[in-house]
């Protein structure tokens, strides 16, 4: 069965992949509530925050716009799987001759390369509206790394919903939090403005870590402790979502 | 049917099945003879899809045994898997996908080689081809049930479940199901389907076995079940064309499937 464990992965893939090609809104949806932040934050509330560092508050904020549209795009993660569930297509599946972890594979393998393409367009906005980086082909290759890292992280959480849930709401709900968790970090203003608990979540959550080493990374500047601590946070995570979402999967096609 | 000499291409012993305090299966046994076309009939809820999610590998019995091509369904899942498909209760096909593009992706996932010509071929053989290009959501009931079945075709297995393939059907599409069944069986396909249409059993079933609360309570050919009844007697009785007589009658000339015009019905005196 593992020998064409690739190969069902593949066809998997381009089964969902097609699914987003016929209907690209989703990845438009996607992009359409960072972006309308993206302006919020820059031209409404922006010019009242100081960050206290010299940089233009568009660069200082992306990073954390960019975990907030990983975030939402991963809700139509779950929402896909929950359609496959609901369906036959997945009893087909099941019946088959087929490598069993690939079905999952499929979705989360689709999962990254259509927040991959949510982020392209949401950086191309953030472009045009004066975001500037002289961040090296490195710098862009560890910045793609650890949001590609952080959105297999966040894809496998969603199969955990997509396999469980009852309605679809149900399936895409639990992405609410998690977009919500960048505003409790030091995405959009610095941890030290707020009150001690807060400030000590703030600092202590896997967004800040990840949000401070993407932010050095595009200004230059040393990346230090955060990227271990952002690379311990999204690679936990992957682990413990991986390992909770295939538990769930065995226990279901058992 | 020259079976008596080979294994039973399905056994099925003392399977029972329990979803918290519902005993759905209380013991069931039946063999199906391989080439067979086995009809497993029953009403609403009485366990027949939960049987037929056993032997396909997608839910564990309680206690009992189950094989399939000689392969037990919870030690050697892979191996069923190899030998059967499964046609649900729910048209299984990807709406997003064309036609042509489910079958390939069935192909596909068979590891077959040449998934296209394969696609074509089945389109062609389940009249098809002119829809094959269009999504597979803007079909109608009896086409995507069409090409339910048609997927589970791909690559020929010797098994072939099909959990009330004719359920929400209109008679000609119902009509054309059959065809596809019976043609099958003559290719040596060994068929499990399940129905609560008692003609669909006695049009199909070379064997018929009737679940009721959760046990087999009879298991025989057409003929069999029948002399469990006093034996008939003769009376003469005008014969009245059914409905679906006439409307096969009106409609039939435009179907696409005049090859075999409305025969099936026109057998019922007792």
């Amino acid at each position: 069965m593992t020998a064409h464990a690739l190969s069902d992965t593949g066809t998997l893939t381009g089964r969902s992949l097609r699914h987003i090609l016929r209907s690209p809104d989703t990845i438009i949806t996607t992009a359409i509530t960072p972006i309308a932040l993206l302006l919020l934050f820059v031209y409404v509330l922006g010019g009242a925050i100081n960050t206290g560092t010299g940089e233009s508050y568009i660069n200082y904020m992306l990073p954390g716009i960019l975990l907030i549209t990983i975030a939402s795009g991963i809700a139509y993660t779950a929402y896909r799987l929950f359609l496959d569930m609901q369906g036959g297509i997945f009893e087909r599946f099941q019946s088959m001759p087929i490598s069993r972890p690939s079905v999952l594979w499929a979705h989360v393998l689709t999962s990254l390369i259509a927040n991959l393409a949510s982020l392209v367009i949401v950086i191309g906005v953030a472009l045009i509206m004066g975001f500037r980086t002289g961040a090296s082909v490195v710098d862009w290759l560890a910045a793609a790394g650890i949001l590609i890292l952080f959105t297999l992280a966040l894809s496998w959480i969603a199969v955990m919903p997509g396999l469980t849930a009852k309605t679809i709401d149900g399936a895409s709900g639990f992405s609410y939090p998690l977009i919500f968790l960048p505003f409790i970090s030091s995405a959009f203003v610095p941890t030290d403005s707020m009150p001690g608990p807060v400030a000590w979540f703030a600092e202590n959550q896997p967004v800040t870590s990840i949000v401070n080493t993407l932010r050095a990374l595009f200004a230059q500047e040393p990346v230090g402790n955060d990227l271990w601590i952002a690379l311990g946070w999204c690679v936990g995570l992957l682990v413990v979502a991986y390992l909770g979402a295939t538990a769930i999967y065995r226990k279901k096609i058992s | 049917m020259t079976t008596t000499a080979r294994e039973p291409a399905i056994r099925v012993q003392a399977i029972t099945k329990s979803f918290k305090d519902l005993h759905v299966l209380q013991g069931v046994d039946f063999d199906v003879a391989a080439g067979s076309i086995f009809a497993l009939l029953g009403s609403n809820g009485a366990g027949k899809t939960t049987l037929v999610r056993i032997l396909s590998t997608l839910l564990k019995a309680d206690s009992g045994t189950a094989t399939v091509q000689g392969f037990d369904v919870s030690s050697a899942p892979a191996d069923v898997r190899k030998s059967i498909s499964l046609t649900g209760q729910f048209a299984a096909v990807d709406e997003v996908l064309t036609g042509r593009e489910n079958l390939i992706l069935i192909a596909k996932l068979r590891h077959l080689k040449d998934p296209g010509t394969i696609a074509d071929d089945l389109l062609a053989r389940f009249s098809l081809t002119d829809a094959g290009n269009r999504k597979a959501g803007t079909y109608s009931g009896g086409m995507r049930r069409r090409l339910d079945i048609a997927m589970s075709l791909v690559g020929n297995p010797p098994v072939v479940f099909l959990d009330e393939p004719t359920t929400g059907l209109d008679p000609q599409a119902r009509i054309e199901v059959w065809q596809t069944v019976k043609q099958l069986a003559e290719g040596g396909t060994t068929i499990l389907l399940t129905t609560q249409y008692l003609d669909e059993a006695e049009q199909l079933a070379d064997r018929i076995a009737i679940l009721h609360k959760g046990t087999i309570i009879q298991n025989g050919t057409l003929a069999e079940l029948k002399q469990l009844l006093p034996a008939a007697k003769v009376e003469y009785i005008e014969k009245q064309p059914s409905l679906e007589d006439v409307f096969l009658a009106l409609v039939g000339e435009t179907s696409d499937t005049a090859d075999q015009p409305a025969t099936p019905a026109g057998e019922e005196s007792r």
